[in-house]
């Protein structure tokens, strides 16, 4: 099995711990099947792929795909980028990536992880220009969805000046943000979704995990009437009553 | 952040997407720092051909780097081991650890602080989508 990268320094008071959602995401990519796929996706010769995973609370799975970018793409000259509306989960991201890098792509050729960004969703992303996009969503039925954050609820010195008890409703209300999806869990799913079209490339490709109450099947077949794309399960976790619990689903377009 | 990561990003206005004026966002009051990476020619060879050109002569150039070539390094070019380290340098050396990155069309600014930007709009700029804030309950068998 590939090395988990190292998230000890990640204080988890505001940032999703890695959990069995998280690791279905490491196993799935480095499974043999996706793996290959990618890897003839993305051959060798042909331009470094930028990799950019959204929302990456503790950057476990950016920092594992930039680390194994070997083993999961057959090439290293991978570029990596996050975003989180965290502040802490930026900051959190670029150390267990370069951490990883270090650890794992020694001598170099190495990864590069390119930054680290606060912002909602894709939003500042110049469209057409992600190859692979990774979305661990907060994909919890909820019945509201929190608010996003602002830049003033990310300043260091907004939870400096809290009192304990409102540090503690800023925390609770960061870890919302991890898991809270609304309606059916997909609020926030269903508007990365929509920006899937323009933000990737001509052979970009996305990885979505999704939970049995978003309905996985109707996602898939709403992707593919868009026209021109193509969504299948390429992961999938816990069994229960005939049903997977969460599955991890590619969504690319047909013709390259 | 990378200096490379200027040729990623654009206004997180949504309106400002399709103007021209929004790429590349143009740097003000930055603060480098230089970060020692192997160079590895490889890497710069294939990271060369995603580079927007244009886009990446404006930013070498608010930065204060030497001016870059016209046009894009390609073949015979691209085996010029100062060229690549040249990139090599502004692109994956060069971090931008203080500063703003200003968007042409809108003129909103976005803050970097300790290599960290900023691109959360203010509620007047971003999308109207939220709802009120309510009491948030952590309940694991949601899960279940």
């Amino acid at each position: 099995m590939l090395p988990t990268p190292d998230t000890s320094h990640v204080s988890f008071d505001t940032i999703y711990e890695p959990s069995e959602d998280s690791y279905l995401f490491l196993d799935t990519l480095a499974s043999e099947s996706e793996s290959k796929w990618l890897a003839e996706r993305f051959p060798q010769q042909s331009t470094s792929p930028l990799v950019v995973e959204v929302g990456t609370g503790s950057g476990v799975v950016l920092a594992f795909t930039a680390a194994q970018s070997q083993q999961i793409f057959g090439r290293r000259d991978v570029l990596t980028l996050g975003t989180d509306v965290n502040r802490n989960a930026c900051i959190a991201t670029r150390q267990t990536a370069t951490t990883a890098i270090k650890a794992e792509q020694q001598p170099s050729p190495q990864s590069i992880h390119t930054s680290s960004l606060t912002a909602d969703l894709c939003a500042p992303l110049r469209p057409g220009s992600v190859d692979v996009l990774l979305f661990n969503p907060p994909y919890v039925p909820t019945e509201d969805l929190p608010r996003l954050p602002s830049a003033v609820d990310n300043d260091p010195a907004t939870a400096e000046a809290m009192s304990r008890s409102d540090k503690f409703d800023n925390d609770s209300y960061f870890l919302s943000l991890t898991y809270a999806g609304g309606a059916d869990g997909m609020e926030t799913t269903d508007r990365l979704l929509d920006a899937i079209p323009g933000v990737l490339s001509a052979r970009g490709v996305a990885y979505v995990l999704l939970c049995k109450q978003n309905k996985p099947d109707e996602v898939k077949d709403r992707i593919r009437a868009w026209g021109g794309w193509q969504a299948e399960s390429v992961g999938s976790s816990g069994m229960q009553a005939g049903w997977e619990k969460l599955v991890i689903v590619r969504i690319w377009r047909e013709d390259q | 952040m990378k200096v490379i990561t200027a040729n990623f990003v654009t206004c997180a206005v949504k309106e400002c997407k399709t103007s021209p004026a929004s790429f590349p966002l143009h740097f003000h009051d930055a603060e480098l720092e230089q970060q020692e990476l192997d160079f590895q020619p490889e890497f710069i060879r294939n990271v060369i051909p995603r580079i927007d050109w244009e886009a990446l002569r404006a930013t070498a150039n608010e930065l204060g780097f030497p001016s870059l070539p016209d046009a894009k390094p390609e073949g015979q070019a691209l085996e010029n081991e100062q060229t690549l380290r040249d990139l090599h340098r502004m692109l994956l050396e060069t971090h931008v650890s203080e500063g703003k990155l200003v968007c042409g069309n809108c003129n909103h600014a976005y803050t970097i602080k300790e290599g960290i930007a900023n691109f959360l709009l203010p509620s007047h700029l971003g999308e109207r989508i939220h709802r009120p804030e309510t009491q948030w309950v952590t309940n694991a068998s949601q899960f279940e």
